[in-house]
C-alpha cells in the first residue's frame, strides 16, 4: 500500500450506537435502583445519588450540602473516619463525592470480588452515618481554611463571583462551599437535620454498573440498601426548582488582584434549563462557539492573538435556569482585547456570522463521532445513567442523542444563539490587576467596570 | 492480596525497517482506537539557557504538516477523535482516540507530521506558540499559589548543569529567547522514527496494525538515536530556603534525590507515599490533620523519572500554626518507619490500593495513562512492552523490610531540600534557617 498525500483519506460511517440495557427496579423503600451489565474488566461501580445538592442549602446556611456530603465517610456504627478510610483503601476502594447545585452524589468503584463489601460499606456511610460533633468540628474547620486559600486562586475567585452576579440570591447564587459567615454559624444538629430530610431512600437513586449480572448487581443493592429506612422526619422541600429572574442589563464588574500576571475573564448570562427541547441545538450551537479547542473563541483568542493558553465556552447545566460562561486566563496586558474580541464571538453567532456549513459539519460530528468512547468504563456508565436519573430524561437518551445532534441546523444554530446568548444582558466579569486594566476596560463599551469587593 | 491473578497486557510488536516501534494491543469491548506516540525527548534534553523547547515544539506540532497545512484538530474531530499531547522530563506523547473506522486518518496525520513538519511551520505560527506558552505559564505556576515551589526545589535539588534543575515549561526568560531558527536541528535530532514508538490499542487486528504502521511511517527515513541522558548530582547537606508567595496559609515542602523509575527502591517510595499521606488513615494526615490538626492538608509522592527521581513530602500549617512543628511531626513520622518499618496491615492496604488502580488502569485504551500510553512507557523506558506483570510484581513483592530499608537509604535529614512558602512579607513564618530565594 501506498500513501497518497495528497488527500485526507475517507472516513466510513460509525456503526449503529447502542447503549446497554439498563435495568431499574424500586426497593420496597422507594429507593429507585438502576443496573447496567459491564462486562469487561472485572470491576464494579455504584453511584448513590440524594435529590439535593447545594441549591438545597437552606438562607444563610450555604455551604451545609456539602457539609453533610464530607461528614458521610467519617464514620459509621463502631468505625471511626479513620476505620472508614482503612476499609475503603482495604478493598481497592475509589470513593468520590460530588456536591452538585442539584444533587450530592457518592461513587464507589471497587474490584466485582469486594462488591458486597463495597456495597454494604457505602450502604452504612450514606444511610446511617455517625456525625459525631467532634468530627464536625474538625471537618468544618478544614473547610473555614479551604475557604480562605481559595482567595488566593483566581479561577476561584472568578467563579464565586460570577455566581453571585448571575443568581443574587437565588439558591444557585453560591459555590457548595459556602460562606465563612454560614459556616461559623452551622451546628451538628443542623448537619443530621439536613441528612434527615435530604437522604432518603424515595429521594435516591441508585446506580451499579459492573463486570456482573443485573440480577447478582440486584441482590447486592438489596442487601446492602433494602434496610434503609424511609420513615424518619420530614422530606426536604427545599430545591431550586424556581428559576432565578434574568439580568437586565449588560454588566462590567472587576475584582481587584493587584500585580496578578493574568486576568480571570468570565462573560455570561443565565440561558435555559438542562431539560429544555433546545439541548441539541445548544451543545451545537456552543461547538461551534467556545465548546472545544477548534471553536471560533479559542482560535481567535488563543491561535490567533495568543492571548491565552485557553478560552472555552459551556453551560454549567441545571435542573432550573442554568448559565452560560465563557472563561479564559488572558494575560493582564491583553485584558481589554480579549474581552473585546470575545464579546464579539458571542454576539457574532447569533447576529452576521452565523455558522458555516463547515463549522456546522465539524460540530455535529465532534459531538457524535466516536461516540462509544465516552461509555468505556464502569464509571463512565455509571455516571452517565446517574444523570439520567437527575434530569428526568429517558433511558433511550443516550441511543437518541445522535440523531438529535445531527438533525441541528445552522438555523437551529442562530436561533438558539439568539435566544439564549443576548449581549444587551451578558455579565463580564474580570479579576486582574484593576490599575493595569481598568483605564482600556471602558473602552471596550461596556462602561467603566464597577469594582467589587472580594467575598469572604 | 487482592487475588488478582490473571491480569496482564497483551501485545504483538515489530520494528520498522527505519527503526520504529509499532506495538498493538487488542481490545474489541468498543469500536474505537488508540493511536499513541512517544518521542524520547522531554526537557531533559535541554541545556541550560535553552530550557521550555521541548514543550513549545509540542505546541507546533498541531500547527499544522506538508501535506495538511492547516491545524491538527479540525480534520481529526470531524472524525470523532480525542486527542492531546504533552511533554515531560523524559518524553513527548501524543495521542488520538479514533472511531475504528478513522484510524487511517490518525495514522495519517500522525506520520505526517512525523515526517513532513518542518515545510508547514512558519515564523509566525511559531510565535503565536510561544505566546500561547507564556500564557501557559503564567496561567498554571505564576498566577497560582504555591505555583513557583516546584520550580525553587527542583532547582535547589538538582545542579544547574543536570537535566532536571529546570521545570519543563522552561524559564520565562528562555522562552521569550527562542528562535524560529532552532526549531529545525530540534526537529531533526528528536523526532524520527528511531526516536519514536507507536501502539495501536483497541478495536485492530494486530496484522491490520502492522501493515498500516508500514504504509503510513515506513517511508519516513531513520534518523540518528540520540544518546542517553545521564547525569549525576547528590546532595550533601540539608539546604532550607523560602519563598514569600500571594498566599494566605504557609506551606512547607521537603525533597529528597529518589530511585529512578523503575529502580529498586522506587515501587518502595511510591507505597511509602500512600502510606504516609493518602487517606485519613495514612501516618501523616492521622497525625497532621486528624489527630493534632496542626495542618490543613498533607501530600507525598514518587516523582518517578528516567533519570533519577525525587521524592517530595508537603504540608500547608492550619491557621497560626508553625511549620517547625510541622516538620518536627514529619520528621518523628519518617524516623519511626526508618527504625521500624511499616506494619504488615499498612504494607497490605497500600498494595491492594496500588494493585487495584492496576486493575482499573485496564479499563481505558487511549488517553494519558490508559492501555496504549502504559504500553509505550514500558516500551520506550523498559524497552520492555511485556513489562505490566512484573511491574505489578514489584508492589507486590514489597516488604516491610524493603520500605523500611528504602526509607532509611533515600530519606536522611541531613541530605534535603527543605523549602517553605510564606504570605508575603511574614519571613518569620519559615523555619529557622532558611534562606529567601527568588524565582519568576
Amino acid at each position: 500500500m501506498t500513501v497518497n498525500r495528497s488527500r485526507l483519506p475517507d472516513v466510513a460511517p460509525d456503526p449503529h450506537f447502542t447503549f446497554p440495557v439498563i435495568v431499574r427496579h424500586t426497593l420496597d423503600n422507594g429507593l429507585h435502583v438502576r443496573t447496567v451489565e459491564h462486562p469487561s474488566v472485572p470491576v464494579i461501580s455504584f453511584i448513590v445519588q440524594v435529590d439535593g445538592g447545594s441549591g438545597a442549602d437552606p438562607s444563610h446556611q450555604e455551604g451545609l450540602a456539602a457539609i453533610a456530603a464530607d461528614m458521610i465517610d467519617e464514620g459509621t456504627g463502631s468505625l471511626s473516619a479513620i476505620d472508614v478510610s482503612d476499609a475503603l483503601a482495604r478493598i481497592g476502594a475509589d470513593y468520590d463525592v460530588d456536591v452538585g447545585a442539584d444533587a450530592t452524589t457518592f461513587g464507589l468503584t471497587t474490584l466485582t470480588r469486594f462488591a458486597d463489601r463495597g456495597a454494604s460499606l457505602l450502604a452504612s456511610l450514606v444511610t446511617r452515618p455517625s456525625m459525631r460533633e467532634e468530627d464536625f468540628t474538625r471537618v468544618r474547620q478544614l473547610r473555614l481554611d479551604r475557604l480562605r486559600q481559595l482567595k488566593d486562586l483566581p479561577p476561584a475567585v472568578a467563579e464565586r463571583a460570577f455566581l453571585r452576579l448571575l443568581y443574587g440570591t437565588h439558591p444557585y447564587g453560591h459555590l457548595p462551599i459556602g460562606n465563612d459567615r454560614a459556616l461559623r454559624g452551622m451546628t451538628p444538629a443542623d448537619v443530621v437535620g439536613f441528612h434527615h430530610s435530604v437522604y432518603r431512600p424515595e429521594r435516591a437513586t441508585l446506580v451499579v454498573v459492573g463486570a456482573t449480572t443485573h440480577r447478582e448487581m440486584a441482590r447486592i443493592a438489596e442487601d446492602a440498601f433494602g434496610s434503609w429506612d424511609p420513615k424518619r422526619g420530614e422530606a426536604s422541600t427545599s430545591t431550586a426548582a424556581a428559576d432565578a429572574p434574568m439580568n437586565d442589563g449588560a454588566r462590567l464588574a472587576i475584582i481587584a488582584r493587584d500585580g496578578a500576571a493574568q486576568s480571570e475573564l468570565r462573560i455570561g448570562q443565565l440561558a435555559t434549563r438542562r431539560n429544555t427541547p433546545d439541548y441539541s441545538a445548544l451543545l451545537v450551537m456552543n461547538a461551534v462557539l467556545g465548546g472545544q479547542f477548534v471553536s471560533r473563541v479559542n482560535l481567535k483568542l488563543r491561535e490567533e492573538k495568543g492571548y491565552t493558553y485557553g478560552a472555552r465556552t459551556g453551560f454549567d447545566w441545571r435542573r432550573a435556569l442554568a448559565p452560560f460562561v465563557l472563561q479564559a486566563s488572558v494575560h493582564t496586558a491583553a485584558t481589554a482585547d480579549a474581552t473585546r474580541d470575545a464579546l464579539a464571538e458571542i454576539g457574532g453567532i447569533g447576529g452576521d456570522r452565523p455558522p458555516s456549513t463547515e463549522e456546522l459539519t465539524l460540530a455535529r460530528a465532534s459531538l457524535t463521532r466516536g461516540y462509544p468512547r465516552n461509555f468505556e468504563t464502569v464509571q463512565q456508565v455509571a455516571r452517565g445513567v446517574a444523570q439520567l436519573a437527575l434530569y428526568h430524561l429517558p433511558d433511550t437518551y443516550f441511543e437518541e442523542f445522535i440523531p438529535k445532534v445531527n438533525a441541528v441546523s445552522a438555523e437551529d444554530v442562530v436561533s438558539v444563539a439568539r435566544r439564549y446568548l443576548d449581549p444587551a444582558r451578558l455579565t463580564t466579569l474580570i479579576v486582574g490587576d484593576h490599575a493595569a486594566v481598568s483605564e482600556s476596560l471602558a473602552t471596550v463599551g461596556l462602561g467603566s467596570p464597577e469594582l467589587l469587593p472580594s467575598e469572604s | 492480596m487482592l487475588g488478582v491473578t490473571d491480569l496482564d497486557l497483551s501485545f504483538s510488536k515489530r520494528t520498522l525497517s527505519n527503526g520504529l516501534d509499532v506495538i498493538v494491543h487488542e481490545d474489541h469491548h468498543v469500536p474505537i482506537v488508540a493511536v499513541n506516540i512517544w518521542y524520547h525527548v522531554g526537557s531533559k534534553n535541554e541545556r541550560p539557557g535553552r530550557t521550555g523547547f521541548a514543550h513549545l515544539f509540542e505546541h507546533l506540532m498541531f500547527e499544522g504538516s506538508e501535506h495538511h497545512n492547516a491545524g491538527y484538530f479540525p480534520p481529526l474531530q470531524r472524525a470523532g477523535a480525542l486527542l492531546n499531547g504533552s511533554t515531560n522530563t523524559d518524553r513527548t506523547n501524543y495521542w488520538e482516540v479514533v472511531p475504528t473506522s478513522a484510524l487511517d486518518l490518525a495514522l495519517w496525520m500522525e506520520s505526517d507530521r512525523m515526517g513532513y513538519l518542518l515545510p508547514a511551520l512558519t515564523r509566525e505560527r511559531f510565535e503565536t506558540q510561544r505566546d500561547v506558552v507564556l500564557n501557559e505559564r503564567r496561567q498554571n505556576y505564576e498566577n497560582r499559589p504555591y505555583g513557583l515551589a516546584l520550580i525553587a526545589i527542583l532547582a535547589a535539588l538538582f545542579p544547574p548543569d543536570h537535566p532536571y534543575h529546570w521545570m519543563t515549561i522552561g524559564a520565562a526568560e528562555d522562552i521569550r529567547a527562542m528562535q524560529f531558527e532552532d526549531v529545525q536541528e530540534f526537529f531533526r535530532t528528536y523526532y524520527h522514527p528511531a526516536n519514536a514508538s507507536l501502539v495501536l490499542a483497541g478495536d485492530i487486528e494486530a496484522e491490520r496494525g502492522f501493515d498500516l504502521a508500514a504504509a503510513y511511517f515506513g517511508e519516513i527515513p531513520s534518523g540518528q538515536k540520540p544518546r542517553p541522558v545521564q547525569a549525576n548530582g547528590a546532595l550533601t547537606q540539608e539546604r532550607r530556603l523560602l519563598l514569600e508567595d500571594r498566599v494566605e496559609l504557609p506551606r512547607i515542602y521537603m525533597a529528597w534525590h529518589s530511585p529512578a523509575m523503575f529502580a529498586e527502591g522506587d515501587a518502595e517510595m511510591d507505597l511509602l507515599a500512600d502510606l504516609l499521606a493518602n487517606g485519613k488513615t495514612s501516618r501523616l494526615y492521622r497525625t497532621l490533620v486528624y489527630q493534632r490538626r496542626i495542618a490543613l492538608d498533607v501530600s507525598a509522592y514518587q516523582s518517578s523519572r528516567e533519570v533519577g527521581s525525587f521524592f517530595l513530602v508537603a504540608a500547608t500549617a492550619a491557621p497560626g500554626q508553625s511549620l517547625t512543628e510541622l516538620a518536627a511531626v514529619i520528621d518523628t513520622e519518617l524516623q519511626a518507619i526508618e527504625d521500624h518499618g511499616p506494619t504488615q496491615d499498612e504494607l497490605e492496604r497500600s498494595v491492594a490500593q496500588a494493585e487495584a488502580h492496576f486493575v482499573y488502569r485496564l479499563q481505558t485504551v487511549g488517553g494519558f495513562g490508559g492501555k496504549s500510553d502504559q504500553l509505550n512507557a514500558y516500551n520506550v523506558l523498559r524497552r520492555d512492552p511485556g513489562y505490566f506483570a512484573a511491574d505489578l510484581d514489584r508492589y507486590r513483592n514489597a516488604t516491610f523490610e524493603s520500605v523500611r530499608a528504602a526509607t532509611k537509604a533515600y530519606l536522611p535529614f541531613d541530605r534535603r531540600v527543605v523549602l517553605t512558602v510564606v504570605p508575603r512579607g511574614q519571613q518569620a513564618l519559615s523555619v529557622p534557617g532558611a534562606e529567601p530565594v527568588v524565582v519568576s
